[in-house]
């Protein structure tokens, strides 16, 4: 089975969800017109990344009264998306999430768990953390979603592989750092090397689509990419700039990898159980 | 040590990437397309005003010489190089009929005072100059400047944005020797000129070369003191500077605001500057 897959790898204007839905809707548009099944959003999609005190204002209940969810899910008819937003819960806690949505359906909403607190990241004062780690179901197979720090921890991308997901969906408002003498940012050279060694470990699909444009100075590299599940690249390196990234990825290469490299088969869970059961016995955190 | 030089090293089509970018957009976002700066034929302020041509075509940028009496003649015709290489637009506003009245009325007035005063008037004739130019005043400031302080708070710091802050001074010398620029602009002693003979070198007491070197482990790689002087540095000398970089943290944060109600500005009402 082949999948056209797109990468929306867009400049969200902060706190502005007017705006950035129209955004969303003419990058689906275009990707339409292209063929494109499944279309990838960057993390806060819909509201840009450091909304601070704006959240209450750009929080979305994802009721299909809402009319920015009520839009994409229309489109969402057209081809399946991955957005990312602001979600208010029933209880009036905010999340930083992502949903998938397909065939004017919600399919599945992640909601991000782990939330950097430290050096130039500030989202643990803002947003609740989620809770779940969960693959689901999709017309292309079984997939999982993360954002951003979720996959600098390596357990909830190894959580989604035993789930059962094939494809790893990441989405990013990852800041340019460490500017030094390499042919790319530090930053940039580390999250390439991890989404490398996803497809590798897990002979996965790993597409990942990480923002760009400017919030405060601060700027963000995009380098929106696919990896198969050899570990190469089969789409990377446009840094810096708006673009709309396609390619047709052939699921069928997962099962002639994992002929090859039987590592899912051979992977022993239980043992994993085990032992972190008796490490958090042992060390209770 | 050389290890210390590489690891100062940066690439500089992705540094011109980013600067150019951020200075189209921050402008962008305010609703103009211009910019003003003042230009002293100084390597920091010929490197913003590369920067700022590039991002926002040599049409929007207005270069302003700002010459004091006793400013030296190689910084006007420096400066000239530069804006003949750019194309860009510029005037001249002499600021010292409007600095020695001042002056006179404090006789015993130090070189230090007068310094401030003649950088905040060419603050204050760069911001009158971007209402009447309809540009953002664009910073020249680097990295280590604004670390040691070295610089006139609502003076040289009196700016909208920063473009090259996040570049050592030895990073900035790296950047603009990859631009085409005037070679007697690259390779001339820093000084602000505010009064004759004057050298940063001088002043601070120490080379760029050295205190960058410094300052990458203290801000960058948050070496502790003792790291520092173990990499080979003189203990008075790496003591010295982190002194200088803490006496002076007032020069980059706003004044303090008193909190007394649930909700105060600069504690806990947060907005990026973007957002408008």
């Amino acid at each position: 089975m082949r999948v056209n897959v797109g990468l929306a790898q867009m400049y969200p204007k902060i706190g502005d969800v007017r705006h950035n839905l129209e955004k969303h809707l003419a990058y689906i548009d275009q990707a339409a017109s292209q063929n494109v099944d499944l279309l990838i959003f960057p993390e806060l999609s819909l509201t840009g990344y450091q909304v601070q005190d704006l959240i209450p204002e750009v929080a979305i209940r994802t009721r299909r009264d809402d009319p920015t969810f009520a839009a994409l899910l229309d489109a969402s008819k057209r081809l399946d998306l991955m957005v990312g937003f602001v979600h208010q819960d029933e209880r009036r806690r905010y999340y930083t999430a992502a949903a998938y949505l397909s065939a004017g359906e919600i399919v599945h909403i992640h909601h991000k768990i782990y939330l950097p607190t430290y050096g130039m990241f500030d989202e643990g004062r803002y947003f609740d953390q989620g809770e779940n780690i969960r693959a689901f179901d999709t017309r292309f197979g079984r997939v999982g979603m993360l954002i951003c720090e979720d996959f600098w921890h390596t357990s909830p991308a190894y959580v989604l592989w035993l789930d059962g997901a094939d494809m790893l969906l990441f989405q990013s408002a990852s800041p340019s750092r460490g500017l030094d003498g390499g042919d790319r940012l530090s930053g940039t050279r580390w999250v390439e090397l991890v989404n490398q060694a996803y497809g590798s470990m897990f002979t996965n699909y790993v597409i990942h689509c990480n923002r760009v444009g400017y919030e405060d100075g601060k700027n963000f590299w995009g380098g929106s990419s696919i990896v198969d599940p050899d570990g190469e690249f089969l789409l990377h390196g446009t840094y810096f700039d708006e673009a709309l990234l396609t390619h047709t990825i052939d699921l069928n290469q997962l099962h002639r990898t994992r002929s090859r490299l039987p590592l899912l088969r051979d992977e022993r869970p239980s043992i994993v159980q085990r032992e972190i059961a008796r490490i958090l016995k042992e060390n209770p955190s | 040590m050389s290890d210390l030089v590489k690891r100062l090293a940066i690439n500089t089509g992705i540094a011109r990437k980013i600067l150019t970018g951020f200075i189209k957009d921050e402008i962008a976002k305010t609703g103009m397309k211009r910019a003003v700066l003042g230009l002293s034929g100084g390597i920091d302020s010929a490197l913003s005003a590369y920067l700022s041509a590039e991002a926002l075509g040599a049409e929007n940028v207005l270069a302003v010489r700002m010459p004091y009496k006793t400013s030296s003649a190689d910084s006007l015709s420096d400066a000239d190089l530069v804006i003949q290489a750019l194309g860009i637009a510029s005037i001249t506003v002499p600021i010292t009929d409007m600095a020695d009245p001042l002056f006179a009325q404090f006789p015993d007035m130090s070189n230090g005072r007068k310094g401030n005063i003649m950088a905040r008037l060419r603050m204050t004739v760069l911001y009158d100059q971007s209402v009447a130019w309809g540009g953002l005043v664009m910073g020249t400031s680097n990295k280590t400047e604004i670390l040691l302080g070295y610089s006139t708070i609502y003076g040289d710091s009196g700016v909208a944005l920063q473009p090259i802050g996040d570049l050592y001074k030895t990073q900035v010398r790296q950047l603009s020797a990859s631009l085409d620029m005037p070679l007697s602009v690259l390779t001339k002693a820093p000084s602000a000129d505010l009064w004759v003979g004057q050298t940063d070198e001088g002043e601070l007491g120490f080379t760029y070369a050295d205190v960058d070197q410094v300052l990458l482990l203290l801000v960058d790689e948050r070496y502790m003191l003792d790291e520092v002087v173990a990499e080979g540095f003189a203990r008075p000398f790496v003591e010295g500077v982190w002194r200088r970089v803490k006496v002076n943290h007032y020069k980059r944060t706003m004044p303090n605001i008193a909190k007394v109600s649930r909700r105060t500005i600069g504690h806990d009402f947060l907005y990026l500057r973007d957002y408008t």
